[in-house]
């Protein structure tokens, strides 16, 4: 798909966990303000494929650049790259030691070296703004799941991300908090964050998403617009997943 | 029962003398034992050697001969100190190695998901370690830390035998005084007592502080 205004590139990246072969000939653009869904079976790669592009994982061959630049080695240019690619994980990984608003506090005082109570004052309306202003003083583990994940979220936000990275947010949650959540990532999807989110999350998909990128067995498949996608999958790789998670 | 108060002021010099080189020691081994354990985390495979070298010869070389190795060694390179701190500096690099790998074991109990969120973030490595994962490694680290800076004190001993002033060397001139053997090693090991059982105390106290599981 031809992409106007690319913010995150990947040309040829490929990937080995020994000889396990997780990313193959990927290539993918997002936009600046895309919203990008990245759906497959589990074991295809999706998680490695968001860890790569803020270089959690190293890859064998192939370039990632992000708004121009390609991703630094290890050091203080990865850091900063960092800083500007949000990312929340399945399992939220709050700093448990923190309160809430330590958590979204630290990262703007240690890399963007913000005072503390400036720090403290953004933390708090990223807190009223994914509803949780009223719980900043608490810790992780007195919070639900789906609060855990609003926090992270604004923790990530915290940092002014250029692009924001999804692996499954909701799949480690149970199903009444799934909406709590999707419900702050579709409002972000509206302000015009960039996102890849990886999710089996349909209705989000179908509502939020500009593009649906398919993976098996670490290739990207297809690369629709959603409703093409849902309705009229090519591969039978998509049709026989699809199969299986329509059913319930 | 005498030999206490007869020779007083010969006990408290040798004690005063194990006291200070255990806090010395302990000091640069906790600094040393700290650094090698950052080194053994970090992501440059050159640091990781570093630290792996340190521990796996430190550990593994019997203490007395490192004693000899760094008396008899650093001499030959031109460094002459007062044989304290040649002990010192015996004692806390040994030790260091132990502490490395109790900060280590505690560093492995936190969650990688904690140290990737931080990296994921834009923290530096040396943020990560400091405002993330060593505080929470820091309660079950407690523990063996204690036992560690116990099992220094006892070493200490062994600088008496380089003619370092510390609390078991003064059975040689108490025995050649003519006092009775036994009594004389039961005020030693009251004073070893006294600095060992200070020790568990002190980490007791850090224990209940800090070491609630949150
Ligand atoms: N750290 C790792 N070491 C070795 N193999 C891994 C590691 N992480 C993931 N894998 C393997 O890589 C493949 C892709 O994993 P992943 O990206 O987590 O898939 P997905 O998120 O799509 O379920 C799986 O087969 C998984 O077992
Ligand atoms: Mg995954």
């Amino acid at each position: 798909m031809a992409v106007v205004d690319p913010l995150i590139e990947l040309r040829d990246v490929n990937k080995f966990y020994g000889q396990l072969h997780v990313l193959q000939d990927i290539n993918l653009t997002i936009g600046r303000g895309e919203v990008v869904v990245v759906i497959g079976p589990s074991g295809s790669g999706k998680s490695t494929l968001c860890r790569t592009v803020n270089r959690l994982e190293s890859i064998e061959s192939g370039t990632i650049t992000i708004d121009g630049q390609p991703l630094p080695e290890e050091g203080k240019g990865l850091a900063a790259l960092r800083a500007d690619v949000g990312m929340v994980f399945q399992s939220f990984n709050l700093f448990a030691h923190k309160t809430v608003l330590a958590n979204v506090s630290l990262a703007q005082i240690k890399v963007r070296r913000r005072k503390k109570d400036e720090a403290d004052r953004r933390s708090r309306e990223l807190l009223e703004r994914v509803g949780l202003a009223s719980q900043a003083d608490k810790y992780p583990a007195q919070l639900s799941g789906g609060q855990q994940q609003r926090v992270a979220i604004a923790r990530a936000l915290a940092m002014d991300p250029k692009v924001m990275l999804f692996d499954e947010p909701t799949s480690a949650l149970d199903p009444e908090m799934i909406n709590e959540v999707l419900e702050v990532m579709q409002q972000l999807a509206r302000d015009g964050m960039t996102m890849v989110v990886v999710t089996h999350e349909m209705g989000f998909a179908r509502s939020a998403a500009n593009r649906v990128v398919f993976m098996a067995d670490g290739r990207c498949i297809e690369d629709r617009a959603p409703e093409d996608f849902f309705n009229h999958p090519e591969s039978d790789r998509a049709k026989d997943f699809l199969s299986k998670i329509l059913k319930h | 029962m005498d030999v206490l108060t007869d020779n007083f002021s010969l006990y408290a010099e040798g004690f005063l003398g194990t006291v200070r080189l255990t806090v010395y020691s302990s000091l640069l081994a906790l600094v040393l034992g700290f650094l090698m354990a950052s080194f053994r985390v970090a992501p440059v495979g050159s640091l990781r050697a570093i630290g792996t070298v340190w521990v796996t010869v430190l550990r593994n070389t019997p203490l007395t001969l490192l004693f000899f190795a760094v008396l008899l060694g650093l001499p030959r390179f031109g460094l002459v100190l007062p044989f304290t701190v040649f002990a010192v500096i015996a004692l806390g690099c040994y030790t260091s190695a132990f502490i490395c790998e109790a900060l280590r074991s505690g560093i492995n109990t936190v969650p990688t998901g904690q140290g990737e969120a931080a990296r994921s973030l834009g923290m530096s490595f040396g943020q990560t370690l400091t405002s993330v994962v060593l505080p929470q490694a820091f309660r079950t680290v407690i523990p063996p830390v204690g036992s560690t800076l116990i099992a220094l004190a006892k070493n200490s001993a062994i600088a008496g035998a380089f003619s370092v002033t510390e609390l078991l060397g003064t059975y040689k001139t108490l025995s050649e005084l003519g006092y009775n053997i036994i009594w004389t090693f039961v005020w030693i090991a009251v004073g070893y007592l006294i600095i060992t059982l200070t020790i568990s105390a002190l980490f007791n106290v850090l224990e209940k502080r800090y070491g609630v599981a949150r």
